[in-house]
Formats: C-alpha cells, structure tokens, sequence
C-alpha cells in the first residue's frame, strides 16, 4: 500500500464497483424505509435515493461522470424493463383489451396536455427557449425524453432531471388526487399516472394495485409513441 | 434465468434493429415489447414455441424480477441534477412550479377522458 491515506479512496472512487454499491445501498435504504411507512407517497425511494447520492457526490467531489461509470449498468436496465412490460401486459391482456377505446381517448387528451400545458406554462413563467425545449417531453420515460430532445437540438441532460422531476412529483400527488377526487377506477388511476409520470409512476402504480400498473405500462408505452411524434410539432407551433 | 434474460435482451436487440432499419420514429425497447407480447401470444397457439424461456414461466419470472424494483433504474439519471445546478439555482422555482402545474392537469384531463369515454361506451352498448 502507498503511504498516502487516500491512495485507497482515490483508487475505490475510480472504479465502478464503489458507486454501483453506493447506488444500490442507498436505493434498498430508502426503500426500506418507504415500506416501513406503508408506502408513504412521501416516502417515495427514487426521491430520496437521488438526493442523498448527490449530495454524497458533491461532499466528496466526485464528478457526475465518475459516478455514472459505476451507476450505467443499473441504467442500462432500463430498455431490458422496457421489454419486460409485456409480461403484465400479456396477463392482463383481456382487463386491457376491454378498455381499448376508453384508453386511446384518454391518451389522446393526456399526451397533448402534457406537452401543451408545459410548453404554455413554461413560456408564460419567462423561461428561456432552451429551457422551454428541454422541458416539453418530460411526461416520457428518460430515454426517449432525451433522444427527442437532441432532435429538437435542446439539452438532454436538462431533460432527464425534468423528466425524472416530474416521474417523481407524479408518484408523489397521485394517491392523493385520485383519493380527493373519489376515482375508484384503477383502470383510470393507473391509466393517468403512466401517461403524466412515465416509469416512476408506473413503479408507484404497480404498488398501489396491479391492475393500475398494468394500465400505467400500457399508458407509458403508448405515451412514448405519441409524445416523439407530438412534441416536434407542438414546439414548431408554440415555442418562438 | 439466463435464456429468460437472453430472450428479453434478444427482443430488445430487434426492436433496435427494426427501428434503426426502418428509421421509426419509436424507441426500439417499445417495439421489443411488442415482439415480447407476440411470441407469448403465439405461445399459447403453437404448442412447439413452448419451450426454453418460453415454458414454466421463465421469461415471465425474469421480468417480474426486473419491474419489482423498476423505480430503482431511474435514481442514476436523476442524479444527473448535480450537474444541473445552476440552472436549478436560476431557474429552479419556476420549473419545479411549471413541472407540477402540467402533472396534475395531465392526470386530471386523462383520468376524466377516461372515465367519460367508458361511461359513454357502456351507455351505448345498454342502449342497444
């Protein structure tokens, strides 16, 4: 060993194994603690995880890059989820194809007020175009988000922490809503949090009750479809 | 295990394909997913698909083990928002209050659509 203290931090912070470890402790903590709170919409692990890893980032100084070398092989697994949404599609797929016409309209007037609202909004709060560009596919899984918004020549990264900001605040208020608004239709609980907060509402969905998973994953996937084709158009018509 | 995750992968893998080779405007892992639901689909018509990953729920065990924690795979791309801290500081406020603004009006026009629409179909297939 050298002399130096922190030769074994210097080596440890380099390799990926710290930080993929980091990840997953600090995700299985949070949500530990989400189940000890009966899943509290608060208590919500993706939110706490983010924080508290990057904070942990920012104390020791390790750049985002350092870090996302250890952290990719649980990103990578995103597109491998993607695909392993057909399982639950495919056991629920008599519930699903049931509801074809109530849930194509539903996608219809949600992926456009998505899109429209936020666009509006963001434009009517004095943000910069850039900004404004970034935030308009945000109600889609991080991925696709990211590769619109590199169509749209806006910024990717700013993208995917609008799009996981609002994954998170989606989880967090739909209970909630619903439960203050008296929907009992889990169908449409589920439906709305997929198309409004992609896969984190989904994963909060799936919690709550299967059948609004389901109906999330279908709402996500079709929201992925529809949001690349809507949103190059929604920002040649509304975005100066 | 190792078929059921080489199974999804594979379907990934083809869903890129097609959609490279097409140049659709879709992300490869939804048409992954559709591929997925067509061979479990055709599974129950053709007796000889059933077998490797496709038997004894393989792929369905491997993907329930993977959506179980499908909210951990999204915690490394928000920790992206360390590198977004100054536009956080400028603009952070007016983001986050646009961000929530357009979430619950999303998922108050949607659920509404939704249940306006099966109300009305119920209505009509009473009525008939």
């Amino acid at each position: 060993m050298s002399e130096n203290p922190f030769s074994l931090w210097v080596y440890l912070s380099q390799s990926p194994l710290l930080w993929l470890t980091v990840t997953l402790l600090v995700y299985a903590t949070a949500d530990a603690a989400s189940l000890a709170t009966r899943r509290h919409p608060l208590a919500n692990p993706v939110l706490h995880s983010i924080w508290i890893i990057a904070a942990f980032l920012v104390l020791t100084g390790t750049s985002y890059t350092t870090y996302f070398g250890g952290a990719q092989f649980v990103h990578f697994l995103l597109g491998p989820a993607t695909v392993a949404l057909a399982v639950p599609l495919y056991e629920n797929r008599k519930t699903v194809a049931a509801a074809i016409l109530p849930m194509l309209a539903a996608l219809a007037a949600g992926s456009v007020t998505a899109i429209v609202s936020v666009v509006l909004l963001a434009e009517a709060a004095g943000l910069p175009r850039g900004l404004v560009l970034s935030l308009a596919p945000k109600s889609v899984t991080a991925g696709i988000a990211m590769g619109i918004s590199e169509s749209l020549h806006a910024d990717p990264s700013l993208t995917a922490v609008a799009v996981i900001l609002t994954g998170i605040m989606g989880a967090i208020i739909v209970t909630p809503l619903m439960n203050r608004i008296g929907i009992t239709d889990f169908r449409a609980r589920g439906f709305a949090v997929g198309i409004a907060a992609h896969g984190i509402g989904t994963a909060r969905a799936f919690q709550v009750d299967a059948v609004a998973g389901v109906f999330a994953s279908v709402a996500m996937s079709l929201n992925a479809l529809v949001t690349s084709l809507l949103v190059p158009l929604a920002a040649t018509l509304l975005v100066h | 295990m190792i078929a059921s995750l080489s199974l999804i992968l594979l379907c990934q893998l083809a869903g890129e394909v097609v959609v490279r080779g097409l140049s659709l405007p879709m992300p490869g892992p939804v048409v992954g997913l559709l591929l997925l639901l067509l061979l479990l689909l055709a599974r129950d018509r053709f007796g000889v698909l059933a077998r490797g990953p496709l038997q004894r729920d393989g792929v369905e065990n491997a993907s329930r083990g993977l959506l179980a924690h499908l909210s951990l795979l999204f915690v490394p791309a928000g920790v992206g928002v360390m590198q977004k801290l100054d536009v956080v500081a400028d603009h952070g406020i007016a983001i986050a209050a646009v961000l929530a603004i357009s979430v619950v009006l999303t998922l108050l026009v949607t659920v509404a659509t939704f249940l306006v629409a099966s109300r009305l179909l119920a209505r009509g297939r009473s009525a008939r």
